[in-house]
C-alpha cells in the first residue's frame, strides 16, 4: 500500500529481524494459552474474560507487531473478527434469554439448570465469561488494527 | 388501539424493550459477512427490529395504564437491594414509547441517507452501532438502578460518538465534533458518577427507590440538617446531567455534533439523546430527593439557566448559515423550555415538559429528516443550498415549514400546546418575566424559522438550471408521519396531555407510583 | 486531625482536578483524551476507598456475610469495588473510541493540535 512513502518504524524492519521472528513465533503459543487459562479460569478465580481477553489479544498483537499489521490481517480477516465482535456479545446476550426462554428472568443463571441451581450458575458465568473474552480480545485487535491502518485518506493539499 | 400479546412475553416486555435492540445489533453485525447487498440486509434487520420494539413499548404503556404499581422486573431475579431491578411507571414507559417511536422511523428513513453518505463497507457497522445506540437510550428510561443508568449511559453515548463521528468521511469537522461531544459527554457522566457515589455513600443502596426510602428515613432521624453529602452528590449530579441534556451554557458541544453527524444521526439524536438526559433528571430531581431535599433554590438556578438558553441560543440560531446548525441550535433552546417547565416544580410546568419532550421529539426529528432529504438531493445543508428549493421538493419543504410552525408555537400545532402548559405554569407561580421569556422565545423563533422558510420559498436558486428530484418516498412517510402528528396533537392533545398529567402527578408525589 | 480523616477524598479529589485542569488547559488531543483517563481514575479511586469500613474507633467492623459478630476487623465492602470493574472498563472503551477519532482526525487533518485544527477549518469555511 502508501507505506513506502512514509517512514515507518513497524512492519517491514522489524519482520527482518530474526531474532525478533523466532521469539514471537515461541512464546505466542504460550501466551495464547495464559489467555485461555486466565478466562476458562475466570468464574472462580482471579482473572476472567477482560483479563483473558486482553491477553489473548496481545498474542495477535505481538505477531502484528513483529510481522507487520497488514499479514495480521490477511491470516484473520477483519470481517472474522467483527463477527467475533457480536458473536462473544452474543453469547452473554444469549446465555441470559436461554434464561428467560426456561421461564427465569433474564440472566437468571440458575434456571440453567433446574435441578441443580448452583450447578446452572457456575454453567452460566462460565459461558458469560468466554463470551467476554471473545469480545474483549476481537476489540482489542480491531483497535489495534485500526489504529496501525495506513489507509491513505489523506487528500492532496490537505496537510499542512 | 389494543395489543394483545401472550402472557410469557407480557411478564418480561421491560427487558424486551432493551433486548431486542441489543440482540438485533449483535446480529446485525453478522450481514458483513454477506459480500453484496449487506447493507440492506442490515436496514430491513433494524426497521424489523425497532419495529417489535415499538410493538413492546405500546404494549407495555397499555399495561402500566392498567394497572396501579409500576411494573418491576428483577435481572438474574436478584432482590432489587443486590441487583439490577427494571421498573416501569407512567413516566418512563411515556418516554419509551417516545424514544422507540422515533427510533422506528428513522430507521426506516436511514436507508436512502446512510447509502449516500456511509462508505458502503461499513453499512453492517452503522446498523449496528445504530441499534446499540437505541437500546443504550431505552435503558437508561427502563431501569430504577442508579448505576445500571451510569453505564447504558455510557453505552448511549460512545455509540453515538461513533455514530457523529461517521460523518466524517464526508466532512471532517465532523470528527472533531465528535471528539469534542466525547470530551464533555465524559466529564458529564463521570460528574454523575461521582453524583451517585456520594447517594451511594450516604443509603449504601444503588436501586432508586430504596435510596428515596433511606434518605426520608434519615431526614425523619434529623440526620440530613446540614448534611454536605447530599448537597453535594446533589451538585454534581445537576452539572453532570445539565451536561448531557445540554443546557446552556453548557451546550456547546451540541451545535457542531448535530449539524455534521450524517442526516440520519441528526434526526435520531437530536430526537432522543437529550430527551432522555431531561428523563433522567427527573428521575433523579423528584424520584430521589423529592421530599428530602429543599431543591428550590436549585431549581430556581436552572430556571435561570433555561431562560437564558432560550434568549441567547435563539439569537445564535439567527445567525447560522448552516440550516443544520439553526436547528440545533434551536434545539438547545427547546431543551431550555423543557427544563424551565419542570424547574417551576408545580403540576403544570412537570406536565409542560413532559408534553414537551413528545412534542420536540416529534418536531425535531421530522424537521431534521427534511434537511437530511435536502441533503441527499443537493448534497449540503448550508444556507445557499436552500434557495428556492421549495419549488423542486415541495413535499419535503412543506414538512419543514410546519414543523417550523410548530417550533414557533403556532396554535394548531403541537408546540403551542406545550408552550401553552409553559405559560400557564410560570402565571400560577406569578412569575410575569419567566412567561415573558417563553413568549420572547417563540418571537425569535418567528425569525429564525421565517428567515429559513423565505429562503427556501421565495429564494432564487443561485445555478437556476440546476434540477433536484422529490425525495424518496422511504423518507417522506416517516418525515410526514412524524409532522402529521405534530399536527394532530396540536388539535387533539387528549392523549399527550393525559400521559403528561399522569407522570406529572406521579412525580410531584413524591416519585412514586 | 478530623481533616487527615479525610486524606483518602483529599487524594481522588486532587488526581480528579488535576485531570479536568489537563482536559481544559491541554491543546493536544491526545493529551486531553489522556487527562479524561486521569479524571476518571480519580473517580474510581474516590469509589474504592468509599468501600473500606471501620467503625468510629478506627479499628473493626462487621462483614456483612459473617453472622458471627465476635468476627470483627476491618473489612472492604466488595460492591464499589465491582462498580469500579464496570467503570474502568467504561474508561477503557471510551479512551479507544477517542484514540480512534483522535487517529482519524490525524489523518484528515495532518495534526492533532486545537489550534491548528481550528485555524484549518477557518480556511475551509
Amino acid at each position: 500500500m502508501a507505506a513506502n512513502n512514509q517512514p515507518e518504524s513497524g512492519g517491514e524492519q522489524m519482520s527482518q529481524q530474526t531474532l525478533l521472528r523466532v521469539i514471537a513465533k515461541m512464546t505466542i503459543p504460550f501466551i495464547l494459552t495464559f489467555g485461555c487459562y486466565v478466562i476458562l479460569h475466570g468464574e472462580l478465580g482471579p482473572g476472567g474474560g477482560f483479563q483473558g481477553g486482553v491477553i489473548v489479544a496481545a498474542a495477535f498483537i505481538l505477531y502484528g507487531l513483529v510481522f507487520g499489521a497488514d499479514e495480521l490481517r490477511r491470516r484473520i480477516p477483519t470481517s472474522i473478527i467483527d463477527a467475533c465482535m457480536a458473536l462473544g456479545a452474543l453469547l452473554y446476550a444469549g446465555v441470559g434469554l436461554a434464561c428467560v426462554l426456561r421461564g427465569g428472568t433474564f440472566l437468571d443463571y440458575g434456571m440453567l439448570k433446574p435441578d441443580h441451581a448452583g450447578d446452572g450458575e457456575a454453567l452460566g458465568m462460565s459461558l458469560v465469561e468466554y463470551g467476554v473474552g471473545l469480545t474483549v480480545a476481537s476489540v482489542m485487535v480491531t483497535i489495534y488494527l485500526m489504529i496501525s491502518e495506513r489507509r491513505a485518506t489523506l487528500r492532496k493539499g490537505e496537510v499542512s | 388501539m389494543d395489543i394483545e400479546l401472550p402472557e410469557s412475553i407480557r411478564a418480561h416486555l421491560p427487558v424486551l424493550v432493551v433486548l431486542l435492540p441489543l440482540f438485533g445489533g449483535l446480529l446485525a453485525m453478522f450481514t458483513g459477512l454477506v459480500q453484496r447487498g449487506g447493507g440492506v440486509i442490515a436496514w430491513a434487520w433494524s426497521v424489523l427490529t425497532t419495529a417489535l420494539m415499538l410493538i413492546c413499548a405500546a404494549a407495555m404503556l397499555q399495561q402500566v395504564h392498567a394497572s396501579p404499581e409500576p411494573l418491576v422486573y428483577r435481572l438474574g431475579s436478584w432482590p432489587e437491594a443486590y441487583g439490577i431491578g427494571y421498573s416501569v411507571d407512567a413516566l418512563n414507559a411515556y418516554v419509551i414509547l417516545v424514544v422507540s417511536i422515533i427510533a422506528f422511523l428513522t430507521t426506516v428513513y436511514a436507508k436512502d441517507s446512510v447509502m449516500a453518505e456511509i462508505a458502503n463497507d461499513r453499512h453492517h457497522l452503522f446498523y449496528s452501532v445504530w441499534l446499540l445506540a437505541i437500546a443504550g437510550l431505552i435503558g437508561i428510561t427502563v431501569t430504577g438502578d442508579t448505576f445500571n443508568i451510569y453505564v447504558l449511559l455510557e453505552i448511549s453515548s460512545l455509540t453515538v460518538y461513533t455514530l457523529v463521528a461517521l460523518g466524517g468521511d464526508r466532512d471532517r469537522r465532523a470528527l472533531v465534533a465528535s471528539l469534542k461531544y466525547l470530551i464533555l459527554g465524559s466529564i458529564g457522566a463521570t460528574f454523575i458518577l461521582l453524583g451517585i457515589g456520594y447517594l451511594l455513600m450516604l443509603t449504601g443502596t444503588l436501586n432508586m427507590t430504596d435510596m428515596h426510602d433511606q434518605l426520608v428515613r434519615m431526614r425523619e432521624a434529623g440526620d440530613l440538617v446540614n448534611n454536605r453529602t447530599v448537597f453535594v452528590s446533589f451538585a454534581f449530579l445537576m452539572v453532570g446531567l445539565s451536561l448531557k441534556m445540554a443546557l446552556f451554557p453548557l451546550h456547546l458541544w451540541l451545535p457542531n455534533a448535530y449539524t455534521y453527524a450524517p442526516s440520519a444521526v441528526s434526526a435520531l439524536v437530536a430526537a432522543t439523546a437529550t430527551k432522555v438526559g431531561v428523563y433522567m433528571t427527573f428521575r433523579f430531581v423528584f424520584t430521589i430527593y423529592g421530599g428530602v431535599y429543599d431543591t428550590s433554590a436549585d431549581l430556581q438556578l436552572l430556571a435561570l439557566c433555561a431562560c437564558l438558553g432560550i434568549v441567547v441560543s435563539s439569537l445564535s440560531a439567527i445567525r447560522q448559515m448552516n440550516v443544520k446548525k439553526v436547528l440545533a441550535y434551536s434545539s438547545v433552546g427547546q431543551i431550555a423550555y423543557i427544563v424551565l417547565g419542570f424547574s417551576l416544580a408545580n403540576h403544570a410546568g412537570v406536565t409542560a415538559s413532559v408534553i414537551h419532550i413528545f412534542n420536540h421529539a416529534i418536531i425535531k426529528g421530522g424537521m431534521f429528516m427534511a434537511v437530511g432529504a435536502v441533503a441527499l438531493r443537493t448534497g449540503g445543508t448550508k444556507i445557499e443550498d436552500f434557495k428556492g428549493i421549495g419549488r423542486q421538493m415541495p413535499v419535503t419543504m412543506a414538512a419543514f415549514t410546519v414543523g417550523g410552525c410548530g417550533l414557533i408555537g403556532v396554535p394548531l400545532t403541537s408546540g403551542f400546546i406545550s408552550k401553552w402548559y409553559l405559560v400557564q405554569a410560570a402565571m400560577q407561580e406569578g412569575y410575569w418575566g419567566v412567561a415573558g421569556v417563553v413568549l420572547l422565545g417563540g418571537v425569535l423563533a418567528i425569525i429564525y424559522v421565517w428567515r429559513l422558510v423565505e429562503i427556501i420559498w421565495f429564494g432564487t436558486p443561485d445555478d437556476p438550471s440546476k434540477r433536484v428530484k422529490e425525495a424518496p418516498l422511504s423518507m417522506l412517510i416517516p418525515m410526514w408521519i412524524l409532522i402529521g402528528a405534530s399536527l394532530y396533537f396540536g388539535v387533539d392533545a387528549t392523549w399527550t396531555a393525559d400521559s403528561a398529567q399522569a407522570a406529572a402527578s406521579l412525580l410531584l408525589n413524591g416519585g412514586h407510583g | 486531625m478530623e481533616s487527615f480523616g479525610y486524606f483518602n477524598y483529599w487524594l481522588a479529589i486532587v488526581i480528579i482536578m488535576i485531570g479536568f485542569y489537563g482536559v481544559i488547559a491541554r491543546r493536544n488531543l491526545l493529551k486531553q483524551a489522556i487527562s479524561l483517563g486521569l479524571f476518571q481514575t480519580g473517580v474510581f479511586l474516590f469509589y474504592v476507598t468509599m468501600g473500606v469500613y471501620r467503625s468510629p474507633d478506627g479499628t473493626s467492623g462487621v462483614a456483612p456475610i459473617w453472622t458471627d459478630a465476635a468476627k470483627t476487623g476491618p473489612f472492604d465492602n466488595p460492591l464499589p469495588h465491582v462498580l469500579m470493574l464496570t467503570a474502568i472498563v467504561v474508561s477503557v472503551s471510551t479512551l479507544a473510541v477517542a484514540v480512534a477519532i483522535i487517529v482519524s482526525i490525524q489523518r484528515k487533518y495532518g495534526t492533532i493540535e486545537e489550534d491548528e485544527i481550528l485555524e484549518a477549518d477557518k480556511r475551509d469555511s
